[in-house]
Formats: structure tokens, C-alpha cells, sequence
């Protein structure tokens, strides 16, 4: 290194340094540790990489490992695989299910949730506190809780014995798990986005009230484009739990071919036990192209989501 | 006259909007005021209806099934808030004000109510009642619970994956967290490899996982751990039905999971411990391993605690890696696996209902260190 900073200088003149080859020797310890633990991560996600390229009769008669010893042998190469899980085993249906499943469970919590935190941050009526603690609390309720009444409730159409204004009966349309995934999310996302609403300096909601903007404008104008870090954050959170959801589902969507999800059509193929073995890597990589896609291209927003999501119940 | 005086003019001869009318078509314009502010959300509310009954029903190409779906949700949910505006704007004036606020909150109430409030109260409720969740058997459920044999390893189960998944996950995220802060390049890369399962569902965790524990009766081994087993003279195993060694791979599972999410939260709390204070720590002599146990562990103490909670409740609720690997079988059951079995497969509401509840008990003291850890920090920002 020919600059160095003050703070090697004091470094080097004021302990007793260990030498050199110790140094170079500490690097080398740590950078070894590291690649270690990378290889070992990686290795599984290798596997499933390679054998979603490989031929059937390869897949079921040697283990993916052995790639290596031959790896410019083209002739172990194919991209059947992914072609046959598309298209005769419903994944790119599943695919479209998905996405018609993750969208709104995205946007409706979000929605519902930023109407309901600038209410909680900046609008005065009764019970706003006591509101907004008994939202937060509802955190500490694990979806498991709700399977049971919410699918009852959803077969039957009552609710508490009067009819419910669901259109009937609505267990396996989209809109069940839409609601079910707003449901479970809005919690976090009420208490999150309150969290950032509140914190906005009040000076720009005053002047435009001054001005004469009501509050629905001020919310669209002002309020969304200033808390668009935490809605980003909270989306990426709410997309990847619904997108890797299997639970939810399975519960409210059913399970017929046409209407299921990519989680629920994964787990339907690993079920089949052994003969569809050699799709599976495909598959799997299928189901997990979008949030990868999302992980690398939203990297930053993605891990304060999650960490945002570290008190989801 | 100047441009400007004439618009002056012409805006003083425009008569009040609505003065000077006689009382009939004030009444008139007050009873269109009135249907409009009921007439936009039904109507909104009828054509939102109607597409979800087209949806349920039709047979048209998935594509565009799914598109409509999506334009629905999506617009669907704003058409709502800005209809309901629309009606409190015609409102009269003196309710105006107090009524706003609750076209805001008001929808996530009624959603909250519907779909956690009632079905938490309602689940206690039926956790109290027999098979079919109508007569009343009192503790019985509960009784079972805590008698059963696969309910009983349910729960040794569990407990064994809130000891073990928390204790590798964080041990191995800040070891590396610790490690990878020495790096001078390469430190994103490193991080991103162990952060990317995170993004991965459990089910494709499974199946990629499947690939390492996987064992043929017959024919060469296609699994890793058979692989190396075998390359090593073993017999090949039947790795997912050995007890009780299958369970701590089932959690090798969730650890390559969750390791990532320790290890981000962690590094980040490691880098905000001030510099100085290391430095001095480093000049009065001690070693990097001093440093670690004596200066960072304990500055970075309350993130460790969070970290190891916030896991202790994800892996409470682990049910998708032990459906799709073991489907519960050969001792892997977890209690979040029993509630889903007892519900849908054995169809005894009850019992299904008082797991529920069980779980609802565990996560209620670890959510509360949570939410007061969370609040403690929000109030520092």
C-alpha cells in the first residue's frame, strides 16, 4: 500500500506489532474460513443448478457431483427439463397463478395499511391510540390461528350465524387469499408504515393544509411518494413471504391444477414420489427465478425488509 | 379596462353556486348530493363484485384470467378508498371531518376483525369443542396434547429445533459476520452467498436438499451425503427415515435458511461499534480474539438477543420443510405440522385448534421481548 492513514501509523508505532508473515498469516486463516463456509452454501444450490440441465437417464443413474469430472462432455447437457415442466406438468400455469396471487397480497395490504397509519399519524379521532395498540398486538397472532375459523367462515358464507357479503362461495378464488394474506400481513405493515408516516415532519402536511389540500390528496400528493424506502421495504418483505408461501395455499386456494400456486405445484411434483425425480431441479428453479431476480435487483430494500419482518408472528 | 379587471368582472357576475335558487332545486341538488355519495361506492362496490364472480367462473385463457385478477386487486382496492372519499366529500359539512378519519382506518379494521380477531377468539373457542367443533369437551383437547405419542414428540421435536436452528444460525452468522468484516474485497460477494437461501421458498429448499439426502434401494447413489457415505466404504442409508439423526437434518435445512438473515442483522450491528473503542482495545494489547469475546460480543449484545428470537419464532412455525421432506413420518413431527395433520387430514377441529393455541402460547412471551426490543430502538432513531 503506498498511502496510509493516520490511523495505521499510530497502529504500527504504538503496539507490538506481530510480524509481517503473522499478518499475511491471519488474512490467509480468515479468507480460508470464509471460502469454506461459501463452498458449503453453495453447494447444494449447485447441485440443484446442475441437475436442472441434465438428462433424465443421467439424473437417475449417477449423482450430480460427477459433472465435474467431465465437465465439456456436451452430450449430458438438455434443456428438456425446464421445456417439460412448463409445459405438461402446469408450472407455467402455476407460474401465472402465482403471480395473480402475489400481486395484489402485495398491493391491497400496503394500500389499506398506508391509509390506515396516516390516519393513526395525522388525523384526529377517538380511540387513535387505543386503535393503533390493539393492531400492533395483533402481531403476537401466528396465521395457524386463523386457518381453522377463516376457512369455516369462508365455506359456509356465515359469520356468526348472518350471512357474510362474500360472494359465495369464495374458498379457492384468488380474492380468499388475497384478503388472507392482507389479513396476516397488515399488522407489520400498519405498525411499520405508521412507524415512517409519523415520522415525517409535520410542517408539510400543515402547509398543505393551509393551502386547502383535503387529506386524500395530501396522502396521494405528499405522504406516498415521501414513504416510498418503507412501502418499497415492506412490499419486498410481503412479495417473498406470499410468492414462498405454500400454507395459505394450500388452506384457501385448493389444490385443482388450475387455480394452484408454483409452491403448491413443487410440492405436488416432490410428492410424486420418485418418478418425476429428474423435473424436480427444474422445477425448483422455476419457483425460484422471481425472487432471485428481486433479491439481486433490490438487494438494499430487501434485507431492511426482512429485517423490518423481524417481528412478524 | 385591463384584461385582468375584466376576469374580475366576470367572476363577480357568476352568481354563489348555490344561492338564490328557490328551496325546490335546493332540495333537488341536495337529494343528487345525497344519492351520488351512496350511489359511487355501490356501484363501485357491484363492479368490483362482478368481476370476482366472472373470475370464479370463467373459462377463459389463464392469461388473461390472471391479468383481470391482477387489474382488479390492484385498482380495486383504490377505487374503494377514493369512492368513499368521493361520498364523504358530499357529505354535509359538520360531519365531514369526524367521519374522514374513519374511511382511512376503517377498512383495516373491519379486515383486521375478520380475519385475525375473530378467527384467534374463535379458535380458543373451538379448542374447547370435539371433532366437528360443536359440542363442548372441556380440556380434552388439551388433555391430548399432551398425551399423545406423536404429539409428545411433536413437542420434544420442537423444542430440540428452537435449541439447535437459533444456536447454529446466529453461532455460524456471526462467526461469519465477525470474519467477513476483516475482508478488504469481496465482502458484498461473500455476503450474498450465504444471504441468498433467504429468498428461497421451503419448498424449493426441500427439494434442493433432496438432492443431498436422497437414497436409491437400488442402482448407483444419487445423493450427496450417500455419495460421500459410500465413497467411504458405508452401506447407503436411508438418510430422512433414520431416527432420530433425521430431524437435526431437517434443521441443517432451516440453518442454511436462516444463517443469512443472523449474519446481515449481525454485520451491520458489528460495523456500528465504534471504532475507537476497538482501537483502544487493540493498543492496550489484546488480541483480535479478546477483542471479539470482551469489546464486539457484548456491544452488540441486545441485536444477538433480537436475532435469536425473531428465529426461535420462525422456526415455532416450521411446517413446509417437514411436510414436503418426511411428510412427519419416522419421529419428525413439529407442532405446527400436528395442527395442519390434525385439522385437515385427521378432520378433528378441536384438537387441530388446541395446537393452535399451544403455539399461540409459545410466541406470545418471545413476541413480546421483540415488539418492547423494537420499540426501544425506535425510539432511539
Amino acid at each position: 500500500m503506498t498511502t496510509t492513514t493516520p490511523k495505521e501509523v499510530f497502529g504500527t508505532e504504538s503496539t507490538p506489532t506481530p510480524s509481517l508473515v503473522r499478518r499475511i498469516f491471519d488474512r490467509w486463516q480468515v479468507k480460508v474460513a470464509i471460502i469454506v463456509i461459501c463452498v458449503l452454501w453453495l453447494i447444494p444450490a449447485i447441485g440443484l443448478l446442475i441437475s436442472s440441465f441434465r438428462t433424465s437417464a443421467l439424473i437417475e443413474s449417477e449423482g450430480w457431483w460427477t459433472f465435474f469430472a467431465r465437465p465439456f462432455d456436451t452430450a449430458q447437457w438438455t434443456f428438456d427439463n425446464y421445456a417439460t415442466v412448463l409445459d405438461q406438468r402446469g408450472f407455467g400455469n402455476a407460474f401465472l397463478n402465482s403471480l395473480a396471487v402475489v400481486i395484489p397480497s402485495t398491493v391491497i395490504p400496503i394500500t389499506v395499511a398506508a391509509f390506515a397509519a396516516y390516519a393513526f399519524s395525522w388525523m384526529e379521532f377517538k380511540g387513535r391510540y387505543i386503535l393503533f395498540v390493539a393492531v400492533v398486538g395483533l402481531l403476537v397472532v401466528p396465521l395457524q390461528m386463523a386457518l381453522i375459523p377463516l376457512l369455516r367462515l369462508y365455506t359456509s358464507g356465515e359469520f356468526f350465524g348472518v350471512a357474510t357479503p362474500f360472494p359465495h362461495p369464495i374458498n379457492g378464488t384468488y380474492m380468499a387469499v388475497w384478503l388472507a394474506h392482507t389479513g396476516f400481513g397488515l399488522p407489520l405493515a400498519v405498525y411499520l408504515l405508521r412507524n415512517y408516516i409519523g415520522s415525517l415532519p409535520s410542517s408539510i402536511i400543515e402547509s398543505a393544509q393551509i393551502d386547502g389540500a383535503t387529506h386524500f390528496q395530501i396522502f396521494i400528493r405528499l405522504i406516498v411518494p415521501l414513504s416510498v424506502p418503507a412501502l418499497a421495504s415492506f412490499a419486498i418483505f410481503q412479495f417473498l413471504w406470499v410468492w414462498n408461501d405454500l400454507l395459505v395455499a394450500l388452506v384457501f386456494l385448493g389444490g385443482t391444477p388450475d387455480v394452484q400456486v408454483i409452491t403448491q405445484a413443487l410440492a405436488e411434483l416432490k410428492g410424486q414420489y420418485g418418478q418425476f425425480e429428474h423435473l424436480l431441479p427444474a422445477a425448483a428453479f422455476i419457483s425460484m427465478a422471481l425472487p432471485l431476480l428481486v433479491f439481486f435487483s433490490l438487494q438494499r430494500y430487501f434485507v431492511r425488509g426482512l429485517t423490518a419482518g423481524s417481528v412478524k408472528g | 379596462m385591463s384584461e385582468r379587471e375584466r376576469l374580475h368582472e366576470v367572476v363577480k357576475e357568476r352568481p354563489p353556486p348555490e344561492d338564490g335558487q328557490t328551496p325546490v332545486a335546493r332540495l333537488g341538488l341536495g337529494l343528487l348530493r345525497f344519492f351520488s355519495a351512496f350511489a359511487v361506492p355501490v356501484v363501485a362496490f357491484i363492479i368490483l363484485w362482478l368481476t370476482f364472480e366472472w373470475l370464479r367462473d370463467a373459462d377463459a385463457n389463464r392469461a388473461v384470467i390472471v391479468l383481470v385478477a391482477v387489474a382488479v386487486g390492484v385498482l380495486g382496492v383504490f377505487l374503494l378508498y377514493w369512492a368513499m372519499d368521493f361520498a364523504v366529500n358530499r357529505m354535509p359539512e359538520r360531519w365531514r371531518e369526524s367521519v374522514r378519519p374513519w374511511v382511512f382506518v376503517g377498512p383495516a379494521l373491519v379486515i383486521l376483525s375478520i380475519f385475525l380477531l375473530y378467527p384467534a377468539i374463535n379458535t380458543i373457542v373451538v379448542s374447547f369443542r370435539d371433532a366437528t367443533g360443536e359440542g363442548f369437551v372441556g380440556l380434552e383437547n388439551y388433555g391430548f396434547v399432551f398425551s399423545d405419542d406423536g404429539m409428545l414428540r411433536a413437542i420434544r421435536n420442537t423444542v430440540a429445533w428452537i435449541i439447535v436452528v437459533p444456536f447454529f444460525a446466529v453461532s455460524i452468522g456471526l462467526g461469519f459476520a465477525v470474519l467477513v468484516d476483516k475482508l478488504q474485497r469481496g465482502e458484498a460477494v461473500a455476503k450474498s452467498i450465504i444471504f441468498l437461501p433467504m429468498a428461497v421458498s421451503f419448498v424449493g429448499a426441500s427439494v434442493v436438499w433432496g438432492l443431498i439426502y436422497d437414497f436409491k434401494v437400488f442402482g448407483a447413489q444419487t445423493g450427496l451425503l450417500n455419495g460421500i457415505w459410500t465413497a467411504f466404504g458405508g452401506d447407503p442409508v436411508s438418510w430422512l427415515s433414520k431416527e432420530p439423526w433425521n430431524n437435526l437434518l431437517l434443521m441443517v435445512i432451516m440453518i442454511w435458511m436462516q444463517t443469512g438473515f443472523a449474519m446481515v442483522i449481525l454485520s451491520a450491528a458489528i460495523k456500528s461499534v465504534p471504532d475507537d473503542i476497538l482501537e483502544a482495545a487493540r493498543i492496550d494489547g489484546a488480541t483480535e480474539i479478546q477483542v471479539f469475546w470482551r469489546v464486539v460480543l457484548p456491544s452488540i449484545m441486545s441485536t444477538v438477543v433480537v436475532v435469536t428470537t425473531t428465529m426461535v419464532i420462525n422456526v415455532l412455525k416450521v411446517f413446509d420443510i417437514v411436510f414436503v421432506m418426511t411428510n412427519g413420518e419416522s419421529g419428525t413431527e413439529v407442532i405446527a405440522e400436528q395442527m395442519i395433520r390434525w385439522f385437515f387430514r385427521n378432520d378433528h377441529d378441536g384438537r387441530g385448534a388446541a395446537i393452535a393455541v399451544i403455539l399461540f402460547l409459545a410466541i406470545v412471551p418471545v413476541m413480546a421481548v421483540n415488539v418492547r426490543r423494537f420499540r426501544a430502538e425506535e425510539a432511539i432513531r
